[in-house]
């Protein structure tokens, strides 16, 4: 090797430095972001885990001293949520197949695009006050399905991305050779390209359902919460986020420490959630050897 | 790389030991002619691919486009089935008549052609999906068999016909991308011969194969021809002199020169196509 020249030297330790001091900062901001969730994971096993029995999932929500527990606001997040998903998801992803396989980069398409990464980031207050406007006003009361409405529009513009950036990483290769023996567009879409994006599209969905599963703010103007056992749509419904916001701020012990189970409850759904998504996105690629 | 394509060329033509050397046989024009192509011209937005090119592609043999990179050869072959339409700007002047019919005019439907020619492309593409339902999708998209035996016995006979059923028939469920190239490339033909297409277009079918599985798509295209009509696009010329009966040399967008194979490439007319299948560019 040639002799190194002083200078060209000196620059490679500085090189060599700011390498190191950068790695460095990257780990720290890891550790930083890592250790955040473990704090919070933390908080609320020790504080929520205390509060987890039966009577949470078998008893509705009671009175300060009575007891009760959270099944009205679990059956009624799992009631709007699931019909959020049923209406946003195949919603979004015909705004997604649309706009990779029909609209692609005309004028109209660029237009809904845009409109969709703006609703993708609206805060979700106005999407509340604008369903609480169309849909609560007018029927003259509060919700089940408002609040179902309200989460569909939260999960409908990501479900639509993630089903536009998932099918744009379908190969073109797959479309030509259907297109080849003779398959209509929608044909090529449904038989092959559909199929081919099926692992993604669910992970997408599944992130949406993650996402509206701990929504407050849209449905406090538009299911309001409900304290009572109610299994009716038309009628003002419980939800886990909205029972976390009611008891978490009252003065009494042992609501709090139910606000705490409540949002342990949905944490651990969300994650397990996410951690099917991941399994399910494996599983297609896995069956599909792509 | 030469010696090797000579080696292939052994092979592919022990294999299939019926029909004599493709190029021995050469006749001028021997069969019915099936596509007729007149004063085409296609353009790519402001940008001219193809002048005025005139050919016929006989029946029962194996048409082969050659010409440099650019030079327009796979442009007319996705004029043929109309593949074209799919690129947005894309405009074809002049007449391709298939059978009789002009397959750009108004009331023909591009879907319904594409229906009667099959395609090959460069890089294998299977569906992510199994090997049955990879060759079943033709006939299930034009729904061509009545029954599950039916539909079972068109996948076996494409398969055979491809030369693949003896390697798959015991996976027919697992997916079409856990094969290796040539098979992968054995299945795209498969699954297009499904539908029983009078033509089959290859676009450079084996530029991502290996020497071995190149031999196999030659020995099969050798013998596919016998009932159907071929059009092949290669960037080899000792592919084309090996599979072909007709050659058509294209340059920058012209046809320079169409005749029989041996003819193409023993006494070609133009000088052009003298230099470019000597190698003195291209």
């Amino acid at each position: 090797m040639r002799q190194l020249t002083s200078a060209s030297r000196a620059r490679y330790f500085r090189r060599q430095l700011t390498d190191r001091i950068m790695s460095g900062l990257c780990l720290l901001a890891a550790a930083i972001g890592l250790s955040l969730l473990g704090l919070i994971l933390w908080m609320l096993f020790s504080n929520g885990i205390g509060g987890l029995s039966v009577a949470v999932f078998t008893q509705s929500m009671a009175q300060p001293g009575a007891g009760g527990g959270l099944a009205n606001a679990i059956v009624g997040s799992l009631i709007q949520v699931g019909l959020g998903a049923m209406i946003g998801a195949p919603l979004g992803m015909m705004v997604g197949v649309y706009l990779s396989e029909v609209g692609k980069d005309s004028l109209f398409a660029s237009i809904v695009r845009f409109v969709n990464d703006i609703l993708l980031s609206a805060p979700s207050v106005l999407i509340g006050l604008f369903v609480y406007q169309i849909a609560v006003a007018p029927f003259g009361g509060f919700s089940g399905i408002a609040g179902a409405i309200s989460l569909a529009l939260i999960a409908m513009p990501i479900v639509a991305r993630t089903t536009e950036d998932i099918l744009r990483l379908v190969p073109q290769a797959y479309r030509d050779g259907a297109i080849a023996l003779g398959s209509r567009e929608n044909e090529v879409v449904r038989k092959v390209v559909l199929p081919a994006a099926f692992g993604g599209i669910l992970t997408g969905v599944l992130l949406a359902v993650a996402r509206i599963a701990g929504e407050t703010a849209p449905l406090l103007f538009t299911s309001l919460g409900n304290t009572n056992w109610s299994t009716d749509i038309t009628q003002p419904m419980a939800s886990l986020p909205i029972a976390i916001y009611r008891y978490a701020g009252s003065p009494y012990g042992e609501w709090v420490s139910l606000a705490w189970t409540g949002a342990l409850l949905i944490t651990v759904g969300v994650l397990l959630l996410n951690i099917l998504s991941r399994f399910s996105h494996a599983a297609v690629a896995g069956r599909t050897g792509g | 790389m030469v010696l090797m394509n000579e080696a292939t060329a052994s092979t592919a033509r022990t294999d299939v030991s019926k029909p004599a050397p493709p190029v021995q046989r050469a006749a001028p024009v021997p069969a019915p002619v099936r596509i007729s192509v007149a004063g085409v011209s296609a353009f790519y937005g402001e940008k001219q691919a193809l002048f005025n090119v005139s050919l016929d592609v006989p029946d029962n043999s194996v048409t082969a486009f050659i010409g440099a990179s650019g030079c327009g050869k796979s442009t007319l072959l996705r004029c043929l089935n109309r593949m074209n339409d799919t690129i947005p700007g894309a405009r074809v002047d002049g007449r391709i008549m298939m059978d009789g019919t002009d397959i750009n005019g108004p009331e023909i439907d591009p879907v319904q052609v594409r229906t009667r020619i099959g395609m090959v492309f460069q890089k294998p593409n299977p569906f992510p999906m199994s090997i049955y339902d990879n060759v079943a999708y033709g006939p299930r998209t034009h729904r061509l068999a009545s029954s599950r035996a039916d539909l079972d016995d068109i996948v076996e006979r494409s398969l055979r016909r491809a030369a693949l059923w003896e390697e798959v028939k015991d996976r027919l469920g697992k997916p079409g991308l856990g094969l290796s190239g040539g098979q992968q490339q054995r299945l795209v033909i498969a699954r297009a011969l499904a539908v029983s297409p009078t033509v089959i277009l290859m676009d450079e079918p084996c530029s991502a194969l290996d020497p071995i599985a190149t031999a196999h798509i030659e020995a099969l295209i050798d013998d596919l021809r016998n009932n159907t009509c071929i059009v092949i696009v290669t960037h080899s010329m000792a592919q084309a002199a090996r599979v072909s009966q007709i050659t058509a040399f294209f340059h920058m967008g012209r046809l320079v020169e169409c005749g029989p194979t041996d003819q193409i490439f023993t006494t070609p007319k133009v000088e052009q196509t003298q230099d470019y299948i000597t190698g003195r560019f291209g």
